[in-house]
């Protein structure tokens, strides 16, 4: 039972402040920081299932956030359709999408698999770049009709903002869901070794494709509300490699497998990444920074920032997720 | 249909040079299953390192490349006893990790130092006029490098005695430590070799097109996609698949926008792995 555990209301109230602390003082500096920090939440938690649940490495998620935003963009602002139903619309189909790539690529194992998907990133990102409806290289303008439906720009972009944090609390939920489920226990086998979990009886493939297809949605649609916000789109930063590999970054430094871990390292990293950007004299070393952070992790901690506490406090994994 | 013919050759050359990079690639796969995410940086790293050197001593960057391949060499060296010995043997996520951490280390300094504006290695050979198309010296002496260089390592690999220790550590890492061979230094020198091969091509490149910082990452990709149409962990398989994409290119040009042509080879990349995982040159069993 999803109530009784302490950790879900842990995430709904993280959430209520995500929400109110930008709210009290209408503070729109406070929102643009949170919102950043909610999207990579969504998005780290999301890959979490892949490489930390089921332990196939996934370096092309971005995808699902590029293409979900590109399709969103097209509904709201070419075709006038409201902003809560082509989100919907677009995780979706970006669900589908994934569905059958992942019905194809699933089949190899390891470094194949990881392979695989920057090849599914980059003729995505390439096909989008040659297609025509969607402005080719140059990407796309939020027509300003889209955000007078919601009653103007500045309360259509706090709208968006609820709606993004709604999709964090969602993708932490979910994430906690399918870690005390059935599914997840057999995407925890799959981890472990997937030819005795699928002896045991687990039906691997259609396991992994749909949590490839669910790792999908929630970033897709997450795509829908940022790009909306941003008001412009074009394929280099919607299908961005390096944003892909940050995503893995955030989870090994909190912790992959774990709820907290992927949403504590999400918002870390993305903390340290704005702080180096926004400062004269590290932003240029952000990377480097960034880099040997995660080869200090990599090498010494490979548990991440979750795995030195619960090896610490033994009791904490009952309440921390 | 001469056009195309020019085309398809000038694709070949150019090919030879993705085959180079794709070599050490391979190379690093095969003998010690790690997918080398540095090698983009590396790449750039060698163009780079060719703009300095010719810019200081303004020799043909051809002659530059011994300085490059050594340098690249031990910079190998280095990196595999800070970022990879350690994850060896380790789950495949770990050794893809520190390899781009490494990556983002690189681009990084080289960002702050370089910025991310072009550069361009002024030189230039005397062409060659074939009718009505000229093919300018610089592609043919880059192609005739990487083919001399690939012809060099598939030499060192089968004649001399460290060659067969690293082929004999791709084989069976076991079995080649019981035959008193230290496999540690065989996957250092390993590594050392693909990262000198990466440094290379990246010379090479630097010859034909201006580069930034951040040009390894295409040559990274379409290594990938090299190493894959030849089957991880053949080097030299790498070569000819490397001219084969590079020919493909060539055939496309005349035809669609080049803007095309990743899209082409990505989904082929896919539909290789997918149907083909030990490459098309691969043996059905192993």
């Amino acid at each position: 039972m999803i109530l009784k555990r302490p950790f879900f209301w842990l995430i709904l109230v993280i959430s209520g402040l995500f929400v109110y602390l930008p709210l009290r003082g209408h503070d729109v500096p406070l929102r643009e920081d949170l919102v950043l920090v909610a999207i990579a939440i969504i998005l780290a938690s999301n890959l979490n299932l892949m490489i930390g649940y089921t332990g196939y490495v996934n370096f092309g998620h971005i995808v699902f956030y590029g293409l979900g935003g590109y399709i969103g963009f097209y509904l709201t602002s070419e075709r006038g359709w409201n902003l809560a139903l082509a989100a919907l619309a677009a995780g979706v189909a970006v669900s589908l999408f994934a569905l059958l790539f992942g019905l194809g690529i699933l089949r190899l194992r390891g470094a194949y698999f990881a392979l695989a998907t920057i090849g599914i990133l980059e003729a995505v990102r390439a096909f989008v770049a040659n297609f025509n409806p969607w402005g080719r290289s140059t990407g796309m303008y939020l027509s300003f009709e889209a955000y007078k439906v919601l009653g103007g720009a500045q309360r259509a972009l706090w709208t968006d903002y609820y709606f993004i944090i709604f999709v964090m609390a969602l993708s932490l939920i979910l994430s906690l869901r399918i870690k005390i489920s059935k599914f997840g226990l057999g995407l925890f086998a799959i981890r472990e070794n997937e030819d005795a979990a699928a002896v045991l009886g687990v039906n691997t493939t259609v396991y992994k494709a749909v949590v490839y297809s669910v790792s999908a949605f929630l970033p897709a649609v997450a795509g829908v509300l940022m790009f909306y916000k941003n008001g412009m789109i074009d394929p280099f930063v919607a299908f961005e490699f390096m944003l892909s590999l940050e995503g893995i970054v955030m989870l090994m430094l909190g912790g992959q497998g774990s709820v907290t871990g992927a949403a504590l390292g999400a918002g870390m990293y993305e903390r340290l990444r704005s702080t180096l950007l926004t400062s004269p004299k590290l932003s240029d070393f952000h990377l480097v920074i960034a880099g040997g952070l995660l080869l200090i992790v990599v090498l010494f901690a490979p548990g991440g920032l979750i795995g030195w506490l619960y090896r610490l406090v033994p009791r904490s994994q009952k309440v921390i997720e | 249909m001469s056009g195309i013919f020019a085309s398809m050759l000038d694709g070949l050359l150019i090919g030879s040079i993705y085959g180079l990079a794709a070599m050490g690639l391979s190379l690093i796969w095969g003998v010690m299953n790690v997918i080398n995410l540095t090698h983009g940086a590396m790449i750039a790293l060698g163009m780079f390192g060719t703009y300095l050197l010719y810019s200081a001593l303004t020799t043909s960057p051809y002659l530059l490349l011994l300085p490059i391949i050594g340098g690249g060499l031990i910079l190998g060296i280095v990196v595999y006893w800070i970022a990879i010995h350690w994850v060896i043997g380790r789950p495949m996520l770990m050794s893809l990790l520190s390899t781009f951490a490494i990556n983002m280390m690189i681009i990084g300094t080289g960002t702050a130092l370089w910025s991310t504006s072009p550069y361009n290695v002024n030189f230039s050979l005397p062409g060659l006029t074939i009718g009505e198309y000229t093919f300018t010296g610089n592609h043919i002496a880059a192609a005739s490098a990487a083919v001399v260089i690939a012809l060099a390592l598939q030499l060192f690999l089968s004649k001399t005695r460290p060659g067969k220790a690293i082929r004999a550590v791709t084989d069976n890492r076991e079995a080649a430590e019981l035959m008193g061979i230290s496999s540690t230094t065989v996957l250092a020198l390993a590594f050392g070799m693909g990262i000198a091969l990466a440094a290379a091509s990246g010379a090479l490149v630097s010859t034909l097109f201006p580069f930034t910082i951040l040009s390894g990452a295409v040559y990274q990709l379409k290594s990938f996609v090299v190493t894959v149409l030849a089957g991880l962990g053949k080097p030299f398989g790498a070569l000819v698949a490397g001219m084969l994409l590079g020919l493909l290119e060539g055939v496309v040009t005349p035809f669609i926008a080049v803007s095309w042509i990743p899209l082409i080879e990505f989904a082929l990349f896919v539909v290789v792995l997918v149907a083909f995982p030990k490459g098309i040159f691969g043996k059905a069993a192993s």
